[in-house]
């Protein structure tokens, strides 16, 4: 992953005999180029995506974190040919991505000022997802603990999907969090997690992609576009690769 | 105080496919060309390679390859009686950003209009009558022809090496082709791609209900080709990671295929990346560019005098350009005056999905091209009678599903549960039997007097300039052509045997947050009339003749079709005026 | 009639007489501005790709300062412009010709084999003065370089007169008569100025050409240039003699595309030589017998073979194809390479560490590249995949070990290239 770290490493050969401009040029700096002469080139050259590290939470506390396990239990549940949401990893892949630039909002217009619009016009309040999950989080458990006794992580299974069932409906409301909003996007990052590459904590060794019969991070198909109704072979392999790739 | 640099002879804003297809032509004129580009130099080795490119949540969902809103945006509201907000984060579009451009991560898909779209208005009032047409439909005529076009539609299928089935090759109907495409010179430069199954059902169940089915025209290439360049392109191989994703193996047409390895070797061309044009800069006159005001990456400012500005920034781009610099007057839609700003209009998207048995279908579907499918234009633009309808326009419509990526593609039907156990099981039943055209009905979008574009009072970017601010909404027209179109492509679904259907129209009122298409046109539009347009027909700016503006922008509205071909068709048309006529004799082209 | 040549960094009167004596002095010399003498040597300077290490990227041509890397340590190029003080100006003739065929320098000290006087001691004295005369032509460029930096005890010059009497020899080229005049061209080309033994031959532990290994491979400067005879496994016996030509005179054929080193060659020198040249060097080249090693395949059921299986189809497949033929003339055929094959696996090695860029010319300006595979795959995975490369396709090679990937990953770690 790493790359050269100078601008003048990259040595070029003149094009003389044809009168040419030099190109001396280095893909890993930020910094504005004039590429003239020829295609830009550096060995290791590109951006592979980082892997996520394993351990302890990056984002979430220890409550918050027990709570999105059994969210992502309810969310994707065990069952006897796939794992379920938790053990799949799907907890790990929300925490990771909302301590990275997703949770931190990195890239979005956060100017103010900060108005109410229709639905339609989008997004526009200043919190970000990781602040979002924060207090959404807490206010399930809050109303978890006022309803049952308990945080939402320990409530019992049948209980925790009527808690979840009420949210989208719009019947159980949460206090000072839109709950309906909230846990439609808890769905999404949980699913998102679940078939997103294992790189990134969720789909671990891949049992999403096995549930539904993606071959995964492939690229030439071109001995299969004519056949057709036929059932695709090859196991699934990530960005990191797969089981067959072990000698 | 900006610094300067030495005055070429063209400075080009903005390096995607029109920008490289005008340096191209002007180095080969023998001018001094520099272009300078927002965003990063890309290539497909180091920033698409197939080893980390089918990352569905870093390119799909996380749009890695796109501008960042921070870096610039625009505020948006329906109607003007609403204030805008800014869009913070990209949802019904995704502006392209970096060398290459759209044509980096576009799909590919290479279509031309009909010849009745470069007359529309001409062409609906004499077969319907003027009361016809919706009363604030503010369509026109282009200021030229498809014949005057179709030998630049040529250049670029050929620079492309397009994958197709010809149609008509002069007036000569031809088996397989599209009958209702306008009459091309000749056949395409390499054979239609192989359809898939689902893609190839669809075509069957077409023909059956009466119409006639052809292969999408492709820039995702059936074969290895060798363009007109003498550059080398592979065959697609249906990775399913196509839209959204730069192309890994020399397959897509691109800049970077077609282009740029011939391009970068002049020494009279150069190109800046990561630097931002923030200004076309006049004389005191206003009737003379005298070239560029850019910021690097690092913040500094630099000023880039040349003889001849080239505006290739994209559509949204150029006329905000020409906002801020105050080229052109700004459209006001009250007094129906100005033109910078006008007639801006999008596509009208929406399909149907379909359940299939999965123990009698499997599909496949993660193995698909970009501009794969069996479509029919039946319904497009005028070749139907409108009639009865009490609408005008149309698009295509095909199963044109381009893969199967998971996040985006574990459709359930109608009626599951959005979690759960359930869930989960549809989603393992159906995941390889289901149908998902994506942009099944590809609809037209015509022009508006209050749909348009201008500069925001309170909203501003990061260099301090007013936002600019998008004005659009859904009209009963589109509604009504959406309705009529998805209905009959739902019925092809269904006669392909889905058990299941979930019919998704386009309705009003416009969303900015769900994903549609990124094909915005208008706003600095050709013509005939300089009162009602920004361009005259060689896309030269009335106002400032050393200035010419390539892009969508210059659409008076957009027919039923993905806009890249004309896009292309257009810059290769100006650039054939500016080295044949105006290099020989600078200023207007053409009388106002 | 000798016209005084007049040139810029004249220093005065006593110059120009100086300059007429020396000029003068010798009858057979050339005058300098002859054209078709001076367009001769430009030919000539092409084919012995002077301008590659004599110029530094960026800087002006022939200037010199580039580090040439040997397996004793850096030796720097020379500045060979006209510049009389930092260049070889002052240079007399003779003293040109005894630098460049006999590897001595004007003051007695001898020239280390990076330069390659024993490769240019094929050509005539004619052909070196016509090489004189190109560089008399060119622009002058002020530039001292300090060429003295080997280590101790490389350092001490006088050594090469030990290795000059192990592995010089001194002489021009002899034609043979039994064979074609088309075969000869090419024989004095590969000999003398393209003098392709400098890359292509295996040398010595003290960097002498092992003759018995003629063009069969060598290792230099972190890449392993493959064996250039006409050997069916691991040279150029699949190649036809007009695949030969085409990949010097673009850069590129239907089975590969020329990277690193040699793309510079192809870039500076062979692009640039006449088709009856490349035509010349291909035919000579196929006429060198292979060895023929007798290789056999490794058994496509070991571990390292089915995951190498593995590990081609889900990533190497997108471009070189499933068969592994690639794409003729935009990505190599790996299922006939011979340099996949080759003993020496360091250029296959450090391409899928690290990407490469094939060569851009105006015959071929596609310039594919390769992307790095060094953070995707692990050591035996390299291997894996390489192996399975080299022993598929009907194709035979020894295998490789993870420890072999790893000796090349850190090699090449601190390389620019």
């Amino acid at each position: 992953m790493k790359t050269s770290n100078s601008a003048s490493t990259a040595l070029r050969r003149r094009e003389l005999l044809a009168g040419a401009a030099m190109l001396v040029f280095s893909a890993t700096t930020v910094r504005a180029a004039t590429i003239t002469g020829q295609l830009p080139w550096t060995p290791n050259a590109g951006n592979p995506p980082p892997r996520i590290k394993l351990g302890p939470w990056e984002f979430f506390t220890g409550e918050e974190g027990r709570a999105m396990e059994a969210l992502a239990d309810r969310i994707i549940p065990v069952d006897p040919e796939t794992p379920g949401g938790k053990e799949s990893g799907c907890a790990i892949f929300v925490d990771r991505q909302l301590a990275g630039s997703y949770g931190r909002q990195e890239g979005l217009y956060l100017r103010p000022p900060f108005q109410t619009g229709t639905r339609n016009q989008g997004h526009q309040s200043e919190k970000g997802p990781a602040q979002e999950y924060r207090e959404g989080l807490a206010a399930l458990d809050r109303a978890c603990k006022g309803a049952f006794g308990e945080p939402f992580a320990d409530v019992p299974d049948n209980d925790k999907d009527l808690v979840l069932k009420g949210l989208e409906s719009g019947e159980i409301k949460l206090e000072g969090v839109d709950g309906k909003s909230f846990l439609a996007k808890i769905v999404r990052d949980v699913q998102m997690g679940f078939f997103a590459d294992p790189i990134y904590g969720g789909n671990r060794d891949m049992v999403a992609w096995k549930m539904i019969g993606y071959p995964g991070a492939r690229y030439n198909y071109l001995d299969w576009v004519g056949r057709h109704n036929e059932r695709f072979p090859l196991p699934p392999v990530s960005m990191t690769g797969s089981a067959q790739w072990t000698r | 105080m900006p610094r300067r640099l030495p005055k070429k002879d063209v400075v080009i804003v903005g390096f995607g496919w029109t920008g490289a297809i005008m340096a191209n032509e002007l180095t080969d004129e023998g001018l001094d060309v520099i272009a300078i580009e927002r965003g990063p130099w890309r290539d497909a080795p180091t920033d698409f390679p197939p080893s980390y490119m089918q990352d569905e949540l870093r390119y799909r969902v996380r749009h890695e390859l796109f501008l960042r809103p921070d870096q610039l945006t625009f505020t948006f509201r329906n109607r003007m009686n609403q204030a805008a907000l800014p869009i913070r984060s990209w949802g019904a579009f995704m502006p392209p950003n970096g060398v290459g451009g759209g044509g980096v991560h576009w799909n590919a898909e290479m279509w031309r209009f009909l010849p009745s779209d470069f007359v529309l208005k001409t062409h609906l009032t004499e077969r319907y009558g003027a009361s016809f047409l919706p009363e604030d439909m503010t369509i026109q005529d282009w200021g030229i022809t498809y014949d005057e076009l179709e030998p630049s539609y040529d250049r670029f299928e050929y620079l492309c090496g397009t994958s197709g089935t010809a149609g008509n090759i002069k007036g000569k109907i031809q088996e397989g082709g599209n009958p209702f495409e306008g009459p091309r010179s000749r056949a395409y430069p390499t054979p239609a791609q192989a359809q898939p199954f689902s893609h190839t059902l669809f075509g069957n169940a077409a023909r059956e209900l009466g119409y006639k089915p052809f292969p999408q025209p492709s820039g995702n290439l059936s074969q290895a080709y060798t363009n007109p360049l003498g550059l080398r392109m592979g065959p697609c191989t249906y990775c399913g990671f196509c839209e959204w994703f730069g192309c890994s193996n020399y397959s897509k047409a691109s800049p970077q295929t077609t282009i740029l390895p011939y391009l970068v070797r002049k020494p009279n061309f150069a190109l800046r990346d990561k630097s931002e044009v923030v200004r076309i800069n006049l004389d005191r006159s206003g009737k003379r560019a005298t070239g560029v005001t850019f910021v690097d990456s690092s913040g500094e400012e630099w000023e880039q005098q040349a003889d001849l500005v080239i505006l290739s920034a994209f559509a949204l781009f150029n006329v905000q350009l020409l906002l801020h610099s105050n080229i052109g007057q700004p459209y006001d839609p009250v007094t129906n005056t100005g033109v910078v700003g006008r007639n801006y209009t999008h596509q009208t998207m929406s399909t149907v999905n379909g359940f299939f048995d999965n123990k009698k279908f499997n599909f496949n579907p993660f193995i698909a091209s970009g501009a794969i499918g069996m479509c029919i234009d039946e319904f497009n633009g005028d070749n139907f009678d409108h009639g009865p309808h009490g609408f005008v326009g149309g698009g295509y419509m095909g199963q044109v599903q381009t893969g199967a990526r998971p996040i985006e593609s574990t459709l359930v039907p109608p009626g599951t549960p959005k979690w759960g156990a359930d869930w989960k099981k549809a989603v393992k039943d159906n995941y390889l039997s289901t149908v998902k055209p994506g942009g099944g009905v590809h609809g037209s979008f015509y022009a508006y007097r209050d749909i348009y574009l201008d500069l925001d009072p309170a909203y501003k970017d990061r260099f301090g300039r007013p936002l600019m601010r998008i004005t659009m909404d859904l009209k009963e027209n589109e509604i009504k052509q959406n309705k009529f179109l998805t209905d009959k492509f739902a019925e092809i679904i269904k006669a392909m045997g889905a058990e299941k259907l979930a019919v998704q129209y386009r309705t009003a009122p416009y969303d900015i947050t769900v994903y549609q298409t990124t094909h915005l046109n208008g706003g600095a539009i050709m013509g005939t009339d300089p009162k009602t347009s920004a361009l005259n027909r060689y896309l030269q700016s009335w106002d400032v003749p050393n200035l010419f503006v390539l892009g969508a922008s210059a659409f008076p509205q957009n027919p039923g079709y993905n806009p890249t071909l004309t896009v292309g068709a257009l810059a290769f048309w100006a650039a054939d005026a500016i080295r044949s006529q105006y290099l020989k004799n600078p200023g207007r082209l053409v009388d106002a | 009639m000798r016209r005084k040549r007049y040139r810029a960094g004249f220093l005065g009167g006593v110059a120009i007489l100086s300059l007429a004596a020396m000029s003068s002095a010798r009858a057979d010399d050339s005058d300098p501005q002859e054209f078709t003498q001076i367009e001769r040597g430009r030919y000539l300077a092409i084919t012995s790709d002077c301008v590659s290490c004599h110029t530094v990227a960026g800087a002006k041509p022939f200037a010199g300062g580039r580090a040439i890397e040997t397996p004793f340590g850096y030796i720097t190029a020379p500045n060979i412009t006209p510049d009389l003080e930092t260049g070889i100006g002052a240079w007399s003739d003779e003293a040109f010709d005894a630098a460049v065929r006999r590897g001595i320098r004007p003051n007695g000290a001898r020239l280390y084999p990076a330069m390659p006087y024993n490769a240019y001691a094929k050509m005539s004295r004619d052909d070196v003065q016509a090489i004189r005369a190109y560089l008399n032509s060119v622009e002058p460029a002020r530039n001292a370089v300090v060429a003295n930096t080997l280590p101790f005890p490389f350092n001490i010059r006088a050594t090469m007169r030990i290795w000059n009497s192990l592995y010089f020899k001194e002489g021009e080229f002899k034609p043979d008569p039994t064979k074609s005049a088309v075969w000869n061209r090419g024989a004095f080309l590969v000999d003398g100025p393209a003098h392709c033994g400098a890359c292509h031959t295996p040398k010595t532990f003290l960097g002498g050409d092992r003759l018995d290994q003629y063009l069969q491979g060598s290792y230099l400067q972190g890449w392993s240039a493959p064996d250039i005879t006409n050997d069916r496994r691991v040279g150029l016996g699949e190649w036809t003699v007009e695949d030969v030509a085409t990949y010097l005179k673009s850069g590129h054929n239907t089975i590969t595309a020329a990277t690193g080193p040699m793309a510079e060659a192809v870039s500076l020198s062979t692009s640039h030589m006449t088709d009856e040249d490349t035509q010349a060097i291909a035919t000579y080249l196929k006429s060198l017998p292979g060895k023929d090693s007798g290789d056999k395949p490794l058994p496509a059921d070991t571990g390292t073979m089915t995951a190498g299986a593995a590990i081609y189809r889900d990533q190497c497949s997108a471009c070189h194809g499933i068969e592994g033929r690639g794409v003729p003339g935009l990505f190599p055929s790996v299922a006939n390479s011979s340099m996949v094959r080759s003993k020496d696996p360091t250029t296959a090695i450090r391409i899928v560490l690290r990407g490469a860029r094939s060569v851009g010319t105006s015959k071929e300006p596609t310039a594919p590249g390769m992307p790095s595979y060094g953070w995707q795959l692990e050591n035996g995975q390299v291997a894996a995949v390489l192996n399975y490369i080299r022993n598929s396709w009907g194709g035979a090679a020894p295998a490789i070990e993870a420890g072999d990937v790893n000796r090349v990953r850190s090699d090449t770690a601190s390389r620019p290239d």
